[in-house]
């Protein structure tokens, strides 16, 4: 494996997006203006070469074979845990689960915490911002064990209420989830004072960091959280691999999620045990390669380095919001003092899917509906929004562009 | 005019634009200009679902056998798009409709509005005129 290259700070974006081959595309005659990475970001050449190469020369099955080539396949499938555990501070890389993506992490805790601690009578605290994903999987369980789901409102800035939250978590709450960063709004939450809160009261915290991660330096261990969740795909890896990072002391009392090969220490048919952590948490083959491409994009990241990342993209975020404000009929939704990666906005007159179809011609990618995050539609009474979210590759020029192009759109619709 | 009379003569027109802004300004202004759907059917009931835009859509059949619809959305370019398939589907007979198939929307460069993965609410609605056709041909098989 080659080291990652040392760049020249400052942030260079022009060399960043020489890193980024679908970057050279047009979109509709215009070049590819992309701002849909909250959604999923795009990869550089590292990560697509790194995959390439370990599908080339090293894949075999993990954790199994006697043989040389399982046994490199297994040294990389287990670095890439160990670049994991660096990049967030774990403790200890056991505490590193791969799983599909947030997703399938939320689903884990959900159930799998849910199954052992929750009764009814129970609560289980998030808040108005929420991802549909960390808001059915613990409808899910709510419904099977009995236990109330309930929601902590927002200020119309799209700020965490967090005197109610200080009255809600004095009731009998057993797992607050919270996003660190809103994926429709870019509100940053204050996950630390949360965690205090509620672990005064012995309550643990599940953070999902889907939209945090690839924005900030984060070390769960100064956020002190119970659980962290975030997906590969959103900082510039491959889909289908992400990560929940557990405290011991919760996932050695947790049941496994599923059950398969891997997860096991021996099967008879009378009674089954559990490997020992993260294996008991992961059944099956692993996505192998999409930990080698985590890997590889975890390491993209620290060569561009993490704060100049997150300089630069609070100046374009900084840039975008004062750019879009002053056009006719803007209303920006989320206007949170501490904000990352996300500008949310509806313009008067002009409906979200209209906007985004006309931006889309003009050759500008960015998401429009509800976000998956509908109760927070209806919290703002709009039918959805148009986002334009963020990555380490655009540019101020992209922002002009698109403040232009909304402005043109609008008096299209109007 | 038969319905593919109709498609042809909406190609013909498209095919006068010179880019994408003049087509795009010409299906706003259709979307703006649609006969708006009797208030009394701006409900649920009639409501198609689409996770970007939401669509009303009536149909009835008139006196001569023709079905009629009349629809209506939240957004401009999928009203505008509502107002050409009703023109080119409104007033003709439920087995006219049923067999019809729609080659106009290719042709004027709007097929990615069709596409099930937009989510607009636009081919529920297709498929909800074709089921609303389909009731009215086994409605005039019993008379």
């Amino acid at each position: 494996m080659t080291a990652p290259a040392i760049r020249p700070s400052p942030f260079d974006v022009a060399r960043v997006r020489a890193d980024f081959p679908i970057l050279q595309r047009q979109m509709n005659g215009q070049p590819l203006v992309f701002l849909d990475s909250a959604a999923s970001s795009q990869k550089p050449v590292q990560v697509l070469e790194a995959m390439d190469r370990y599908y080339r020369q090293h894949h075999a099955n993990v954790h199994r074979g006697v043989y040389q080539l399982s046994q490199e396949a297994t040294d990389m499938f287990e670095e890439a845990r160990r670049a994991v555990a660096r990049f967030i501070h774990a403790p200890s890389e056991e505490e590193v689960i791969f799983v599909r993506g947030t997703t399938e992490a939320i689903n884990l805790v959900a159930s799998s915490f849910g199954r052992s601690f929750l009764k009814e009578g129970d609560e289980v605290l998030i808040t108005w911002m929420e991802h549909h994903s960390n808001i059915v999987p613990w409808q899910l369980i709510c419904e099977q064990t009995g236990a109330r789901l309930r929601v902590v409102p927002i200020s119309d800035e799209g700020v965490l209420d967090m005197e109610a939250f200080a009255k809600m978590i004095e009731g009998p709450v057993k797992i607050v989830a919270v996003t660190h960063v809103s994926n429709t709004l870019g509100t940053v939450n204050p996950i630390r004072q949360i965690v205090d809160m509620a672990h005064e009261r012995g309550i643990p915290v599940l953070a999902d960091g889907a939209q945090a991660v690839p924005h900030m330096p984060i070390d769960v261990q100064a956020l002190d959280v119970d659980f962290y969740a975030f997906s590969g795909h959103k900082m510039y890896g491959p889909t289908g691999i992400g990560v929940l990072y557990g405290k011991r002391q919760w996932l050695e009392k947790m049941p496994p999620y599923h059950g398969g090969g891997e997860m096991i220490a021996r099967v008879t048919f009378e009674k089954t045990t559990w490997n020992e952590l993260p294996f008991k948490f992961e059944a099956g083959t692993p996505d192998i390669a999409g930990t080698v491409g985590l890997h590889a994009a975890i390491d993209y990241i620290e060569s561009v380095g993490r704060e100049a990342i997150a300089a630069h993209e609070g100046e374009l975020l900084r840039y975008g919001m004062e750019l879009l404000a002053p056009i006719p009929g803007m209303r920006l939704i989320g206007t949170a003092p501490k904000k990352a990666g996300v500008i949310s906005f509806v313009v008067d007159g002009a409906h979200p899917y209209d906007l985004g179809t006309l931006l889309d011609k003009m050759g500008i990618a960015v998401r429009t509906g509800h976000h998956c995050t509908e109760p927070l539609m209806d919290r703002f009474g709009v039918p959805g929004t148009v986002r334009a979210s963020l990555g380490i590759y655009n540019t101020p020029e992209e922002l002009e562009y698109l403040a232009k192009a909304v402005e043109k759109a609008a008096h299209m619709l109007r | 005019m038969t319905i593919n009379e109709i498609q042809d003569e909406i190609i013909d027109e498209f095919s006068l634009f010179g880019d994408w802004m003049e087509r795009y300004e010409y299906i706003i202004d259709l979307g703006k200009n649609l006969p708006l759907i009797d208030e009394q059917y701006k409900t649920d009931d009639y409501l198609v679902r689409g996770c970007q835009s939401r669509v009303w859509l009536h149909a009835r059949l008139d006196e001569q056998g023709k079905v009629q619809y009349t629809a209506d959305s939240d957004a401009v370019i999928t009203k505008g798009i509502i107002a050409l398939l009703i023109r080119v589907l409104s007033g003709h007979a439920p087995r006219e409709i049923l067999d019809a198939e729609l080659y106009f929307i290719d042709r004027i460069g709007l097929k990615e509005h069709l596409s099930p993965t937009r989510s607009n609410g636009l081919v529920s609605m297709l498929k909800q005129m074709k089921m609303y056709a389909l009731a009215f041909q086994k409605q005039l098989e019993k008379i």
